[in-house]
């Protein structure tokens, strides 16, 4: 597989400090035969060589569709899985070359949301003991009563009653979990969040809650977010500026605005097309730009632009030449060599 | 001690009330384990109580009483050395409760922790770990425990280790598979992505979450235990004269009085199949109540 071009061009722009820094990021999971010793007889190519930055303050949302690497590079910036290749720098530091030790107090800093409220919890534990324990190992509260009254008050930040800390999580619904999911993120007075389709499973109502929060504790807190989702009205709503991926690369990165009132990018030019407009008259008469085909699996990418066996407007070169991500304009980026 | 284990595996208990609720519900559901639970109660109390409930000495020999069938002043009759079988069989309750329960619970304990743990690491430290185990799965649990006592000797503490041994394995492949499926579980990654130490997430995170499949393993290993130990005890390699052991008294009265004072070893037999028979009943019964498929339909 050669190395694409686009991993040592960083989109950036002059705005806030970067805070995170992902750079030519790779994740390739081994697929093994052999019974005593395993040798990869292929890979499956979950994120291919993606770079973007995260600036502090800022929410930068990581859509695309099922399968294209969006949380695996959430769990690789997390440093829950070993990145291939690449570097994922946070505040300076290369997370995969420090140690265990040091990689656990860069942990208070960087927390994650995830999307399953019922299974993110531990089953055994109480509410008030899985807020609690992130404190009490990292030190932060060594004082059992103050931690009790953190535990509250953070009850309390996330819209639940303080009693909820001698429940169980079965004894919760799926909206009251996920506030303590964030809870416990919060627990550590994190500055980065990763909220891995921290939405996706909720129905709309209480979707619109969440969402709710979690921008009244960016600004409560000066919260950081890599916001990894497949809604994009959410991501619209929610995000400052917006990654598109498509089969473990990035396709487009714009400020959000930009880029869902000017998608370059065939891709996401469909994407935005897909999303249904809210009035049936306007809805049958628009034009639908539909993508034809599956998407290709990962395990054996397309080569050149990894979207041209789908790609409205291919032409002959697109099928050998990777394109690179090239800013078409302020701060729009684009990985098309026809856009 | 062991109804409150099933109350702490199966459903998170926080008033008298509802463990009151629990036992009656698991007495309507399950009525031979509730009876397999029963004659456990009275194996144990039995066992923790000999001293005062029995008149005579488990090794007291009497010569003026030997071979005394069933009568009012040794209920069971006596054995060739004029030992009161009623006492020795209480005795021996004692010895195969101690060995069974230590033996399952070290054995099962020691198995979770390594199971859990393999799962955990996964990788080459799973691989070897794995293979070490199927090597001594290849052993029949008796072969396994006899050559332990052919390189220790014989001996109760002697017979715990070679019970124990041959449980370790057979729990932590059981647990292994359990733990691999709560491995892939968010809240295991919550725990790694909160900085927690392996050994935090190993033992507060995953062992609470595979208790069920646990407390069906460690019920139906001190049966096994019970009936090993007696086998070992029965075949010279485990507990020795004159220690009261049920496996002892059959091997003792089995041969030279099956005719002439069957009573010998009918008792003991009688004990031991009651005492395998109620802890098989009690786990197939746990199994059921913890059985997550059965328990959401209920």
């Amino acid at each position: 597989m050669s190395v694409a071009e686009s991993d040592t061009n960083i989109p950036q722009q002059a705005l806030g400090d970067v805070l995170l820094q992902v750079k030519g990021l790779k994740k390739h999971f081994p697929i093994t035969d052999g019974i005593l010793v395993k040798r990869a007889v292929a890979h499956v190519k979950a994120v291919d060589g993606i770079s973007f930055e995260v600036r502090k303050g800022e929410t930068l949302g990581l859509v695309g569709e099922s399968g294209c690497g969006k949380s695996t590079t959430g769990r690789c910036i997390l440093q829950l899985d070993q990145p291939t290749e690449g570097e994922i720098i946070y505040d300076g530091v290369d997370l995969s070359t420090i140690s265990r030790a040091e990689l656990n107090r860069m942990r208070e800093r960087i927390q994650v949301i995830f999307q399953d409220p019922f299974s993110s919890l531990n089953p055994r534990m109480k509410i008030g003991d899985i807020i609690a324990e992130p404190m009490h190992v990292h030190g932060i509260e060594p004082d059992a009563a103050k931690r009790r009254a953190r535990v509250s008050e953070l009850l309390t930040v996330c819209g639940l009653n303080p009693r909820f800390a001698d429940r169980y999580p079965h004894e919760m619904s799926g909206g009251q979990r996920q506030r303590v999911g964030i809870a416990r993120a919060l627990s550590m007075r994190p500055e980065f969040i990763i909220c891995d389709e921290a939405v996706s499973a909720l129905d709309v109502s209480i979707q619109a809650q969440v969402i709710n929060l979690l921008e009244d504790l960016r600004e409560q807190f000066n919260l950081t977010y890599l916001f990894i989702a497949h809604d994009l009205s959410v991501v619209r709503h929610l995000c400052h500026r917006v990654a598109v991926m498509y089969l473990g690369k990035i396709v487009e990165l714009a400020e959000s605005d930009e880029l869902f009132d000017n998608p370059m990018h065939p891709y996401t030019q469909a994407l935005l097309s897909a999303v249904p407009v809210p009035d049936p008259d306007v809805e049958a008469a628009r034009e639908h730009q539909v993508v034809k085909g599956e998407i290709p699996s990962p395990i054996n990418p397309p080569p050149g632009c990894v979207f041209h066996t789908r790609c409205p407007k291919a032409v002959a070169s697109c099928q050998t030449d990777v394109p690179s991500l090239r800013e078409l304009r302020p701060g729009h980026w684009v990985a098309c060599t026809e856009a | 001690m062991v109804t409150t284990t099933v109350d702490d595996g199966s459903i998170e208990v926080t008033s008298s009330g509802r463990i009151k609720k629990f036992l009656i519900d698991f007495y309507r559901g399950h009525p031979l384990g509730a009876i397999g639970a029963g004659i456990v109660v009275v194996m144990l109390l039995a066992a923790i109580f000999a001293d005062f409930i029995t008149v005579y000495d488990p090794e007291q020999i009497d010569f003026e009483s030997m071979l005394v069938p069933p009568n009012w002043a040794h209920p069971l009759g006596t054995d060739n050395y004029g030992r009161d079988i009623l006492t020795r069989v209480i005795y021996g309750a004692r010895t195969a409760l101690t060995v069974g329960f230590v033996s399952a619970f070290v054995g099962s304990f020691i198995g979770l922790v390594l199971g859990v743990a393999s799962a955990y690491f996964g990788g080459r430290f799973d691989l070897i770990f794995q293979r070490v185990m199927d090597v001594f799965l290849a052993f029949p649990l008796i072969i396994l425990a006899l050559a332990v006592v052919a390189v220790l000797g014989t001996g109760t503490e002697n017979v715990i280790v070679a019970i124990t041994i041959p449980f370790i394995p057979q729990c932590a492949r059981v647990v292994r598979s359990s733990a691999l499926a709560i491995r892939e579980i968010p809240y295991v990654d919550a725990a790694r992505a909160c900085g927690f130490s392996d050994s935090r997430i190993i033992l507060r995170h995953m062992v609470p979450n595979v208790m069920a499949p646990f407390l069906i393993m460690l019920t139906a290993f001190v049966g096994q235990a019970i009936l090993l130990e007696a086998s070992l005890s029965y075949l010279g390699l485990g507990v020795q004269e004159p220690v009261p052991a049920w496996g002892l008294m059959l091997q003792g009265g089995a041969e030279e009085y099956a005719e002439s004072a069957p009573w010998i070893a009918i008792f003991p037999g009688l004990a031991i199949t009651l005492g395998v028979f109620a802890f098989n009943l009690f786990g197939d019964a746990l199994r059921d109540v913890l059985d997550p498929k059965l328990r959401s339909q209920q």
